[in-house]
C-alpha cells in the first residue's frame, strides 16, 4: 500500500462570513463590504466577480452584512466561540 | 516598491472616535491648514465604535451632576493615581461636547421635557445617559470630515512616528495594507489617536481576533509613542473587563441596571454594590469565580417581558449586533436564562482603565508637536465622550502648533532604516509566520502578566517577550495584508514588555484586581501614591520611573478616598462559607 501524497501542512478553517453568490453584485463593480471590513479580512474573487473571505481574522462586527446593498452578506459567530 | 511622501500641516493618526473629532476641529480652528486624517482600516466604519454605541457612560450634565463631583468620583474609582487637571478638563467640557454632538444629529436619550435622561450606574454620582440608536454616530462623524474638507487615507499602517533633528515630532511612517507601498508623511504636528492595545492578552476561545477590544486596534499608538521617547503612564493599571463568557462584549449591565438588571452569583444572590467597572469591582468579580459561588450571571430573567425586549433591541442592535446571533446559538433568552460571564483578556486601555500616553490638560504628550487622544492617552476611566472631549483638545492644540512651527529637519538615514525594517518580512521567503507568533506571545502574555501578578512569573514573561524579540527578525508575510499583521506584532511585543516592566516596578498592590501583587499584597500609599512613568531612556532601553501626582484640584475627604474600597455587600451566609478577602 503506498503512502497518501499531501502538501506541506495546510490549516483548514471554517470561516464566519458566507456570501451568497446569487446576491453579490461584486461583478457590477461593487466593494462594500470589502470597504468597510475594520480587520481588511474580505476580497473579491475576480474570476467569479463575487466577495469571499480572505482570512480568518474576524471581529463578528457586521459593517460588512449591514452595508450590503442585497443582502449577501451572512455573518456568524466563528466556530470556536459558538 | 515605492516611497510616496506626503506633506501636511496637522497629521492625524487613526479615524476611529477621537482622530476624527480632532481632524475636524483642527481644520475648523485654521482652515487654511492641510490637516489629514490617516486610518488603517476605513474612516466609515473603523475603531471602537464601528458599529455604533450604545451609551455615554460618563456625561456630566448641569442638573444632573458636575465636574467637581466627577472629578471625585475618577479620583475614587482610580485609587488616587490621577492627573486631576487632565480630568476636570475633560469634565468641564463634557457638556459642551455632548450639545454639539447633539447638533450634529448623535441621538441621545431624553425624557419627555426634552431633557437628557440621565441613569445612575456609579457608585457616587449619575453619569450615564442611554443612546438606543447610537448605531449612526460613524456616518455623523463622516459627514463632519467631509463638511470641513478633511483630507483622508484608508487602510495606510502607521508603523513608527518621525523625530525630527530637534527632537520634535515631524511626521510617520506607513504601508500601504494592499498593496504594500511605504509611505513617508511628513507633518508640523501629530495627533495619535489609534486607540487600546486590545490585542494584548489571548481570549480564552483562542481565537485571535475574539477580543473585548476591535482587534485592528493591536496597541501601534503605545509603541509608536514610546519608539518617539514619549512617556506613557499607568500601564500596570490593566484593562480587565467582566464579559459574556466566550462572547467579546460586555454583559452590559450599564445598559440593563437602570432596567432593573443586575451582576449574580450562581446563587441568584447580588454580591457587588456598583456594577461600574473598576478594578475593586474586578477583584470581587474574581473571587466570586474563583470562590465556591461562581459562575457569574447577569440576571434579567426577573423582568417583564416588555422591558426584556426594549434592552433586546439596545443589546442587539447597537455596540456589538452579533450578540443575539450568539445567544440564539446557545439557546439563551433573557426571560428564561440568566447569562453567564467572565473576565476578558487583559489590554491596555485608558477609555475604561488608565493605561496610555502621558499627556496634559491640552492632550500635549512629552514630545514636542505630538498629542494624543482617545483609548491612548492617559486619561483615566475617559470612554468614549472623553475620546471626543481630547480629540478636540488634541485637534486645536496641533492646529496651534502647526501655526507656530515649520516641518522639524530630518535625518535622511532614518527613512532607510524604518523602509528597511517595515518591508523585510515581504521579502523573506521562509520564515515564521506572523499568526503564529502573535498565538505564541498572546500566550505567554496569559501565562505570565493575567492578575494576580506574581514577580518570578513577571520575570519570566520578560524573558520569553525578550525571546520573541528575536522572532520578529524571521517573520515572513506572503503579501501586504500578513506584513500588516507581522508589524502588529511588533507592537504586541512592545506592549507586553512595557505591562511587565511596569507592574514590576509598582512594589504595591492597587486598583484591586488590574494590578494585585501577590508578592505586594497591600496599598502602600507612603511610597506609591505616584504615576508610574515608562518611556526610553537615554540608552534606548525601556525603563520606568516615579512622577509625582500634580497638586489637587479636588481635595477627597476619607469618605471620598474609601468610596471604592468595599464594594462588596456582606454576605448572609455564615462567616465560615465566606470567601476570604
Amino acid at each position: 500500500m503506498s503512502l497518501p501524497v499531501f502538501a506541506l501542512a495546510q490549516q483548514r478553517t471554517t470561516v464566519p462570513v458566507r456570501i451568497d453568490e446569487d446576491k453579490c453584485i461584486a461583478d457590477k463593480g461593487c466593494t462594500v463590504c470589502v470597504d468597510v471590513c475594520p480587520l481588511d479580512v474580505l476580497a473579491i474573487d475576480l474570476t467569479k466577480g463575487k466577495a469571499y473571505m480572505a482570512f480568518d481574522e474576524c471581529w463578528y462586527c457586521m459593517p460588512c452584512e449591514k452595508d450590503c446593498p442585497t443582502g449577501a452578506v451572512q455573518v456568524d459567530i466563528p466556530y470556536l466561540l459558538r | 516598491m515605492n516611497t510616496i511622501e506626503h506633506f501636511v500641516d496637522v497629521l492625524v493618526i487613526g479615524g476611529g472616535t477621537a482622530g476624527p473629532m480632532a481632524a475636524v476641529k483642527a481644520k475648523q480652528a485654521n482652515p487654511a491648514l492641510r490637516v489629514l486624517l490617516l486610518e488603517k482600516a476605513n474612516v466609515k466604519r473603523s475603531g471602537a465604535i464601528s458599529m455604533g454605541m450604545d451609551g455615554l457612560n460618563n456625561a456630566v450634565i448641569p442638573g444632573h451632576a458636575t465636574p467637581e463631583q466627577y472629578v471625585r468620583e475618577i479620583t475614587a474609582a482610580n485609587d488616587g493615581i490621577v492627573n486631576q487637571k487632565t480630568v476636570m478638563a475633560y469634565a468641564q467640557n463634557s457638556f459642551a461636547m455632548i450639545e454639539e454632538l447633539d447638533r450634529w444629529g448623535v441621538k441621545f436619550e431624553k425624557d419627555e421635557t426634552g431633557d437628557f435622561a440621565v441613569k445612575k450606574v456609579h457608585h457616587m454620582g449619575s453619569y450615564v445617559l442611554p443612546m438606543p440608536e447610537g448605531h449612526d454616530i460613524k456616518k455623523v462623524l463622516y459627514r463632519q470630515l467631509k463638511k470641513t474638507r478633511v483630507e483622508i487615507t484608508n487602510r495606510l499602517v502607521a508603523t513608527r512616528l518621525i523625530t525630527g533633528e530637534d527632537g520634535r515630532i515631524a511626521g510617520t511612517f506607513a504601508f500601504d495594507c494592499r498593496t504594500g507601498e511605504f509611505h513617508v508623511v511628513r507633518a508640523k504636528s501629530v495627533v495619535l489617536a489609534t486607540g487600546a492595545a486590545g490585542r494584548l492578552g489571548l481570549p480564552a476561545s483562542g481565537y485571535l481576533f475574539g477580543t473585548y477590544e476591535n482587534p485592528t486596534n493591536a496597541g501601534d499608538g503605545y509603541s509608536m509613542a514610546f519608539h518617539a521617547g514619549a512617556e506613557l503612564s499607568g500601564i500596570e493599571c490593566f484593562q480587565i473587563n467582566p464579559l459574556i463568557k466566550d462572547y467579546n462584549g460586555p454583559a452590559c449591565a450599564y445598559v440593563t441596571g437602570p432596567f432593573g438588571g443586575y451582576t449574580t452569583n450562581s446563587k441568584g444572590e447580588r454580591f457587588i454594590e456598583c456594577d461600574y467597572w473598576s478594578g475593586q469591582m474586578m477583584l470581587e468579580f474574581q473571587r466570586e469565580l474563583a470562590g465556591g459561588n461562581g459562575p457569574v450571571f447577569l440576571k434579567l430573567d426577573h423582568l417583564a417581558p416588555e422591558t426584556i425586549s426594549t434592552i433586546e433591541t439596545i443589546l442587539h442592535t447597537n455596540e456589538r449586533p452579533s450578540r443575539g446571533r450568539f445567544h440564539a446559538g446557545r439557546g439563551t433568552d433573557y426571560r428564561e436564562r440568566m447569562v453567564e460571564m467572565h473576565i476578558s483578556e487583559i489590554g491596555l486601555c485608558s477609555g475604561h482603565s488608565a493605561s496610555g500616553v502621558w499627556v496634559d490638560e491640552h492632550a500635549a504628550t512629552t514630545v514636542a508637536g505630538l498629542f494624543a487622544a482617545g483609548d491612548l492617552a492617559c486619561v483615566p476611566h475617559n470612554y468614549m465622550l472623553g475620546a471626543f472631549v481630547y480629540g478636540k483638545f488634541a485637534g486645536e492644540s496641533a492646529a496651534r502648533h502647526a501655526l507656530e512651527h515649520e516641518h522639524a529637519k530630518v535625518d535622511v538615514g532614518q527613512i532607510e532604516t524604518e523602509r528597511n525594517r517595515v518591508l523585510a518580512p515581504l521579502l523573506r521567503e521562509a520564515g515564521l509566520p506572523p499568526a503564529q507568533v502573535e498565538y505564541k506571545l498572546r500566550r505567554m502574555v496569559n501565562d505570565y502578566l493575567q492578575p494576580p501578578k506574581v514577580t518570578r512569573k513577571m520575570e519570566i514573561g520578560l524573558e520569553r517577550f525578550e525571546g520573541i524579540r528575536h522572532d520578529l527578525e524571521q517573520l515572513s508575510a506572503r503579501n501586504p495584508h500578513e506584513l500588516m499583521r507581522a508589524m502588529e506584532v511588533y507592537a504586541i511585543r512592545d506592549c507586553a514588555e512595557m505591562a511587565a516592566r511596569a507592574s514590576l516596578f509598582r512594589t504595591e498592590s492597587r486598583w484591586g484586581l488590574y494590578h494585585a501583587r501577590v508578592d505586594f499584597p497591600e496599598r502602600n500609599d507612603a511610597e506609591w501614591l505616584v504615576h508610574v512613568q515608562t518611556h526610553k531612556n537615554e540608552r534606548g532601553d525601556m525603563a520606568c520611573f516615579k512622577r509625582a501626582l500634580e497638586p489637587a484640584v479636588i481635595t477627597m475627604n476619607e469618605a471620598d478616598k474609601a468610596a471604592y474600597h468595599q464594594l462588596r455587600i456582606p454576605a448572609s451566609q455564615p462567616a465560615a462559607e465566606r470567601i476570604p478577602a
